[in-house]
């Protein structure tokens, strides 16, 4: 598909600060009722004033350096003027000239399995309008409500240059992207509509379209397959591809046209003369001093350091949590063997109830692998542990890996133990087995004593008497 | 007079000093207010009898312009499409009056969004000049002046984006000061060109300028804008004169175009100066003449994107049936901006277009630059500036409104203090044949102490302060 064109600018609402970006409301509208995160300032009331969120700022300076931009000297905010209902000022405070961050560069995995640098062309911060909510489908509904508690979220706006050249690569770019997010805890992926994504495509030769505001990581995927087929199909009956802006519905996976460049908006922008020019490279050292290890460093450290597999380290540092768990459980137990039962099993039974790694303690993945280390469990007895486990969430049970293991009988060693004594007292109790066989029931009281004392009585006498007949019978 | 008044407050009853008012205004013609807070007001005010404060304008009943945002009280910019909308908070200013005992009386005609000259573009019609009720009061703060000058209310606030409170204090004969860009917090002002707008004290002597100015200038966080620093005191020293004072007289500023009886006062009240101490040099102001053409743009360009708020959807009139969304608010718009609002969006939009904005918008802050450079480089050669406030005295209702271009060019001495951000007072100075005529004083950069002494020492030595109009 080397004939595909594919540029993402990706909207990031910086949703781990605790106030929005111009006022002093907080940022925790999610379970709120509508309008009621909001402030004269927010709301643009007639005569409020904004001011700046610092700390947004030192956000979007941290997200620029990881992404090896160069951090501009100064910057300022700018007026983007457009009329919506979502905007309650007719403008939006953005930014134009002198962005926070501009020319960065990330490398990702591409489709021919080489690694490929994909150019950041810039990273700037704006504030998020409010929500509309249809009535219905964007092109039918009867009436729109909004809801004002998103205005003025802190945004960051990465743009990347034309680099991508398949969805799925836009779609490898955006997991990187949001690993990278991850680890500098300056987003939380879970939020509805915290990361929303307008695509530009073309094929060679065409004009673009832009697919604006997709929500999800697949629906970019599907949105831009659709495109491609779309474009395709159009050059093929030889019409000409119509630079556009259009709108993805998800529910009919299908992109629909909502305005021709021809009618395309003049933003106007011009300075915001509310808000100073700051001087932000001053600020640059501290932040770069503060940032974490990136995930292509942890990778890289993770293969060399613990010899692992380049594919269990990629999925052990996709996400900083899952990252830092690993090794927590490697200092303790063999980490080539924690790494593949981490990547391969914990993360998969995880995923399949929709759960975090924090429901998963370090300590019990250490035992686990510990005993597994120690050959104490069967594969089939560690897969039994972890179900255990996270079907214990919730239920005040002490669940810790050796008592399930003695609860169910998933000790491999000590059955052994057991079952040995057992062949033994039966082989030499041949007059108690010839009794029992003649109708003494009670006869096998004497190979279990025997059983017992073998195992110096840690077997369950239960247990015992049940594997001795079990073996009488056999013999 | 302010500090009379409060003793006098303090002595009789504030509740029947404000009844007194409130019946004035309920007969007046001049058509200066626009909202009265009569309930809240004689509220306050019984409180105040009972239990006088110690604020520094404690009990002192003031009028409060119609762009600055009033918790309660209808704020409608005298523009048809923000009627009815009442603010849910209080501007700074408005916080700090109350913090210092003052009572809000109501609001103040005006100008639609500031916009004009002489407060005919008012949805709510013209105001009366007190001194000839045939002649404007001057703008934008057309009402808040008027009402001083007319004995309605001891003293107003306005917003001076381009002269907007020296214009009135000049034409009906009071005084008015514009603050330097940064001294009072503009959260709460209802924005028309962000950039260039300060609010600022009108009254009838010099010592009240300064006694409100106590009151709200200082820092406040919540305007990035607004200046460090500690709070000024303007009362102590105020009345130590002008001696040794240097005052430049920009050339500028004099000569074609300048009415020749304000021309005569001013140069008497310099003159006055002279003799009270004061030494005075001619000094050049080159860039002057692309003073009003920078202005109109700036101002014009911000003025579209700040209005762009105004679509009916959250607050003010909407009268009309629902369409869709574009065509909905285009006739909200439509119907509730007045001609000259719709001119100057128009203008500021075109001036801000891809295209326009290097030619227009740019252009326009370099001249800015230029202009600011002017006053910086008087200032190393003197202390004040004096010229006339306006070239004109009040003309009368009707007589330029259809005219813009005659109206923008009244703001000729008005608009550079602005683009520059320095402060500026107009004081009475005398009288082109009935009419007031105003003399301004300019200072450097937070040189308020400068302007208001310099003002002061002519107040004392001059008697227009206590010259009134004729009360009917």
């Amino acid at each position: 598909m080397d004939d595909v064109i594919i540029g993402l600018e990706i909207h990031v609402q910086l949703n781990r600060l605790q106030s929005k970006m111009f006022c002093g409301c907080s940022t925790a509208y999610h379970d709120s009722l509508p309008n009621s995160h909001t402030c004269p300032v927010c709301l643009g009331l007639p005569g409020s004033l904004p001011v700046i969120n610092k700390k947004a700022v030192e956000y979007g300076i941290k997200v620029g350096l990881a992404l090896n931009c160069k951090i501009e000297e100064e910057t300022l905010f700018y007026r983007k003027n457009y009329y919506y209902p979502d905007l309650p000022k007719g403008f939006q405070i953005s930014q134009y000239d002198y962005p926070l961050a501009t020319k960065g560069h990330i490398m990702i995995l591409g489709d021919n399995g080489a690694e490929r640098n994909i150019r950041i062309n810039r990273a700037h911060m704006e504030e998020d309008p409010g929500r509309l909510v249809h009535a219905g489908t964007i092109d039918k509904a009867k009436y729109t409500m909004v809801d004002y508690n998103r205005c003025g979220m802190p945004l960051l706006e990465v743009v990347t240059e034309p680099d991508l050249c398949s969805p799925k690569e836009a779609r490898v770019f955006l997991d990187k992207l949001k690993s990278i997010l991850d680890y500098l805890d300056v987003f939380d992926g879970t939020q509805e509509g915290s990361m929303r994504i307008d695509a530009n495509i073309s094929l060679k030769g065409g004009d673009r379209s832009e697919v604006k505001n997709i929500t999800g990581f697949k629906g970019v995927e599907k949105a831009l397959s659709y495109e491609i087929t779309r474009q395709k199909n159009l050059q093929r009956r030889n019409i000409k591809v119509v630079q556009e802006t259009r709108h993805f519905d998800e529910l009919r996976n299908i992109t629909v046209s909502i305005r021709s460049k021809v009618g395309a908006h003049d933003y106007r922008y011009f300075p915001e003369c509310d808000l100073a020019v700051m001087r932000i490279a001053p600020w640059v050292p501290a932040i770069r001093a503060e940032l974490p290890e990136l995930p292509d460093v942890k990778r890289e450290r993770f293969v060399n350091q613990y010899s692992l597999a380049d594919d269990h380290a990629k999925s052990l540092t996709s996400e900083i949590k899952l990252a830092n768990f690993y090794e927590a459980v490697a200092a303790r137990a063999a980490p080539k063997l924690a790494a593949v039962w981490i990547a391969d099993v914990l993360k998969g039974e995880l995923n399949y109830r929709d759960l975090g790694i924090e429901s998963f303690r370090e300590e019990h993945m250490a035992e686990i692998v510990q005993m597994l280390e120690q050959s104490k469990i069967s594969e089939d007895g560690a897969v039994q542990i972890i179900r255990t486990l996270l079907d214990r969430i919730g239920i005040e049970i002490d669940g810790s890996p050796s008592k399930i293991v003695q609860e169910l009988g998933l000790c491999k060693a000590e059955d052994d133990a057991v079952q040995k004594a057992v062949r033994e007292a039966v082989a030499e109790s041949a007059a108690a087995v010839a009794d029992y066989k003649a109708g003494s029931e009670r006869a096998l009281n004497f190979v279990v004593g025997l059983v017992m004392k073998k195992t110096r009585g840690k077997a369950d006498a239960g247990e015992v008497h049940r594997l001795v007949k079990e073996e009488v019978e056999k013999a | 007079m302010l500090s009379e008044l409060k003793d006098r407050l303090k002595a009789e009853s504030c509740e029947e000093y404000l009844c007194r008012l409130f019946e004035k205004i309920e007969k007046s013609s001049l058509n200066a207010f626009t909202t009265l807070a009569k309930e809240s007001a004689l509220k306050e005010a019984r409180l105040f009898d009972k239990n006088p404060g110690r604020g520094l304008l404690a009990g002192v009943p003031i009028a409060i312009k119609g762009s600055i945002s009033t918790k309660g009280i209808e704020t409608n910019c005298s523009s048809r499409i923000l009627r009815g909308y009442i603010p849910p908070y209080d501007a700074h200013v408005i916080e700090r009056l109350k913090a210092e005992g003052a009572i809000i009386m109501g609001k103040t005609n005006m100008d639609e969004f500031a916009m004009g000259t002489s407060t005919e573009t008012s949805c709510f019609g013209p105001t009366k000049n007190p001194w000839d009720r045939a002649c404007v009061p001057g703008g934008s703060s057309g009402g808040s002046a008027a009402v001083v000058a007319g004995g309605e209310a001891p003293c107003s606030l306005g917003s001076d984006t381009g002269g907007s409170v020296r214009c009135p204090a000049s034409f009906c004969g009071i005084v008015g000061l514009k603050p330097t860009y940064g001294l009072v917090s503009r959260y709460g002002l209802v924005a028309y060109a962000n950039s260039l707008e300060q609010i600022g004290p009108l009254t009838h002597t010099v010592e009240d300028t300064a006694l409100l100015m106590e009151a709200i200038s200082g820092h406040d966080e919540r305007d990035s804008t607004s200046a460090e620093g500690a709070r000024h005191s303007y009362l102590p020293g105020l009345e130590d004169g002008v001696a040794g004072l240097k005052i430049g007289i920009p050339k500028e500023y004099f000569g074609e175009g300048v009415n020749k009886d304000v021309e005569k006062a001013v140069w008497e009240a310099i003159a006055t100066l002279e003799s009270l101490g004061a030494s005075w040099q001619e000094i050049s102001l080159p860039h002057t003449r692309y003073a009003l053409a920078a202005y109109y743009v700036i101002a014009m360009s911000e003025a579209s994107s700040n209005l762009a708020r105004f679509d009916g959807l959250r607050y003010g009139s909407r009268q009309i049936e629902d369409k869709d969304w574009h065509t909905t608010f285009s006739e909200i718009r439509a119907k509730g901006f007045g001609p000259e609002v719709k001119r100057r969006i128009m203008l500021g939009t075109y001036a801000l277009s891809a295209g326009y904005y290097g030619r227009y918008y740019l252009k326009a802050l370099q001249v800015r630059t230029l202009i600011k450079e002017d006053f910086l480089c008087a200032f190393k050669d003197v202390d004040l500036l004096a010229s006339p406030t306006m070239p004109i005295p009040a003309f009368k209702i009707g007589e330029r409104i259809n005219d813009p271009l005659s109206l923008y060019m009244a703001d000729v001495f008005t608009v550079p203090i602005n683009l520059a951000g320095v402060p500026a007072i107009s004081v009475p100075c005398g009288f082109a044949g009935h009419l007031p005529v105003g003399l301004q004083l300019i200072g450097p950069h937070f040189g308020e102490a400068a302007v208001l002494r310099a003002a002061q020492a002519f107040e004392a030595a001059t008697p227009f302060h206590e010259a009134k109009p004729e009360v009917i």
